[in-house]
């Protein structure tokens, strides 16, 4: 307490305080335990929801359900468009997300000067990690789907494919700039002392270090872009499309989009191609994120080695 | 004299080749760290050349004083608070799910749990920061709206209510990990002062610790509303298509994103009035995030608590 106050004010603080520990540690008690509770219900929610999903889902799951196109018959409707249309986005958005991403990343940890420049797009990076995802999609639209129809053939696969690019480049760079700055600079600093260039240093020496860090974030990202609707939806996917893509041009859907047109149908049995549809997501983001986990312990047993 | 040694001839000193390749490197990766500006520069490009247009054809004042957003009509109306009502209905009702009980969550990992327990925990919050949005909407729409229904008289099929409070869990990762992150750079010495002086465990979360993070705190929270502002799928799936200038949980709303995603799944020519109007609300969406993402930046470089 501040030795200006008068001596009633000290008694008043006096009076605030209370040595009932009893009772303190009664509040304690309630506190810890609402803590514990507001975590549970994270938790439980998570369990219900999987819950849910797989007690409705799973009696539509069959070969069936995979290699069948979608129709107004819901018994007979699948989701091989919509797996093969997201199988398509993974495979572009990684080609043109990883080199750009990572590239970029190396960029600014390695070569860039700490100047205006340098914090300018360091600031930009994380504003763009908050724009909404559909902001992405109004972008696609006018850019990839309009102004270069030419090249990517309107609402195409490509035009897809090139917007979740752009969605998920700042994570994608963030995570290598992250992996980049956990290995040591004595490396670097060896590595100019024997002669090498920076670019050596970093390609020889650096990268190798840092790569299953970089791929473990770039997985989560990708991850990340294939669970994705609103963008797709704006740039126009199909929601109703019996062809697989054969090429960049050609139109496309994928699982979230179908997902949501057979939750958005009023008959049930469509809910239920719904659940079945989202199992299938889950399960390709499920084994994108045990890549993830099996790159992540094996650096670091080779680490510990 | 002395002796070269065996593979000495394998040496060059070719100093100029390998600076051409680091020239070549770093411009080319330097182009891609462009790439995230040029990226910015395209969205503020995009949005305000279509808005400008949007606002050619339909005067400023009647987009934002409009009562009623009835673009489909023959006598349209684009009354932006319309929708504008809806997104504040649903983001609210998340964030005060996601606030408290995110806060408490990071309290909790923090503070109480083991680093057992943690290791357990954490990962199961990624997961349910992972599940993707539309997987939410299904079990709004599907699951929580049902179960409202039973409990809640008047309850419509697709309602605010029930959009915002799964939002809300859906968000609830974020704060979590961002507001942990904030608790866990409060240095040790600070608590154990605390304890010095005979404060409770709780007594010094609350008096201490929580303080010593409030920038970081405020700042997630802060950034929840902006994502709660811009999440799209679940209040399209769930809260439904009616565009309505109120402020009423139980019935159908329309947030700006639910429009966007109503207006592109039917036929937007390039340049029609639709198609504009989409950017005219994406322009409101944008301005909105961006200004809550600069202000939690803001927050903590401003007040941020320094120790070291």
């Amino acid at each position: 307490m501040t030795t200006a106050q008068g001596p009633d004010s000290v008694q008043d603080e006096q009076a605030k305080y209370t040595v009932d520990l009893p009772q303190r540690y009664r509040f304690d008690f309630v506190f810890a335990t609402a803590t514990w509770i507001a975590t549970a219900i994270g938790l439980v929610v998570l369990a219900i929801l999987l819950i849910d999903i797989l007690t409705d889902g799973t009696g539509r799951l069959s070969l069936n359900f995979l290699s069948n196109n979608p129709s107004s018959r819901p018994a007979l409707a699948g989701v091989r468009p919509a797996l093969f249309g997201t199988l398509w986005l993974l495979a572009l958005t990684t080609l043109f997300a990883f080199p750009i991403g990572v590239g970029a990343g190396i960029y600014l940890e390695e070569f860039a000067a700490d100047n205006r420049l340098t914090q300018f797009i360091e600031i930009n990076i994380s504003n763009l990690a908050g724009v909404p995802s559909i902001i992405y999609g109004l972008l696609g639209l006018a850019f990839f789907v309009r102004v270069m129809a030419p090249i990517t053939g309107g609402r195409s696969v490509l035009s897809g494919a090139l917007t979740l690019a752009l969605l998920v480049l700042p994570i994608i760079i963030v995570a290598t700039r992250e992996s980049l700055r956990t290995v040591p600079n004595s490396l670097r600093q060896a590595g100019l002392a024997l002669g090498a260039t920076k670019w050596q240093v970093i390609w020889e020496q650096i990268l190798p270090l840092a790569f299953p860090g970089i791929l473990t974030g770039t997985i989560l990202a990708l991850s990340r872009a294939i669970g994705e609707t609103a963008p797709l939806i704006v740039i126009g996917a199909a929601t109703f499309i019996t062809t697989i893509p054969g090429g960049l041009q050609d139109r496309f859907t994928a699982l979230p989009i179908q997902i949501y047109d057979w939750v958005s149908r009023p008959k049930v049995e469509f809910h239920r191609n719904a659940a079945g549809a989202i199992i299938v997501l889950m399960v390709v983001l499920l084994l994108m994120n045990a890549t993830a986990v099996f790159l992540r312990n094996k650096y670091q047993k080779a680490r510990q080695l | 004299m002395t002796t070269s040694p065996p593979n000495a001839s394998l040496w060059r000193e070719d100093r100029d080749a390998s600076r051409k390749v680091e020239m070549l490197v770093k411009t080319v990766l330097g182009f891609f760290a462009f790439i995230s500006v040029a990226t910015t520069i395209g969205i503020v490009l995009t949005l305000i050349v279509e808005t400008f247009e949007f606002f050619q054809k339909i005067p400023i004042w009647r987009f934002l004083t409009d009562l009623q957003w009835t673009p489909r009509f023959t006598n349209p109306q684009f009354g932006i608070l319309v929708l504008l009502s809806g997104t504040l209905m649903t983001a609210l009702i998340a964030t005060l799910v996601a606030i408290p009980l995110g806060l408490l969550t990071a309290i909790c990992l923090s503070e109480y749990a083991s680093p057992k327990v943690r290791r357990w925990i954490k990962p199961m919050l990624e997961i349910l920061a992972g599940v993707p949005t539309v997987v939410y909407g299904y079990f709004a729409l599907l699951l929580v709206t049902p179960i409202l229904r039973a409990i809640v008289p008047g309850l419509q099929v697709f309602n605010a209510l029930s959009a915002g409070l799964v939002m809300g869990i859906a968000i609830l990762p974020l704060v979590a990990s961002l507001s942990e992150d904030a608790i866990y750079a409060v240095p040790r010495s600070l608590r154990e002062g605390g304890y010095a002086l005979g404060a409770t465990k709780r007594e010094v979360i609350i008096g201490t610790v929580l303080p010593a993070a409030l920038s970081g705190i405020v700042a997630s929270f802060i950034l929840a509303i902006s994502r709660a502002v811009g999440e799209t799928m679940i209040v399209a799936i769930a809260a439904g298509q009616q565009p309505r200038l109120a402020l009423d949980p139980l019935s159908s709303v329309m947030t700006m994103t639910a429009y966007i995603v109503q207006a592109s799944l039917g036929d937007t020519p390039a340049g029609s009035l639709e198609y504009l109007t989409l950017y005219a609300v994406g322009m409101t969406l944008f301005l909105i995030t961006l200004g809550l993402n600069v202000l939690s930046f803001w927050i903590v470089r401003r007040f941020r608590e320094k120790y070291e």
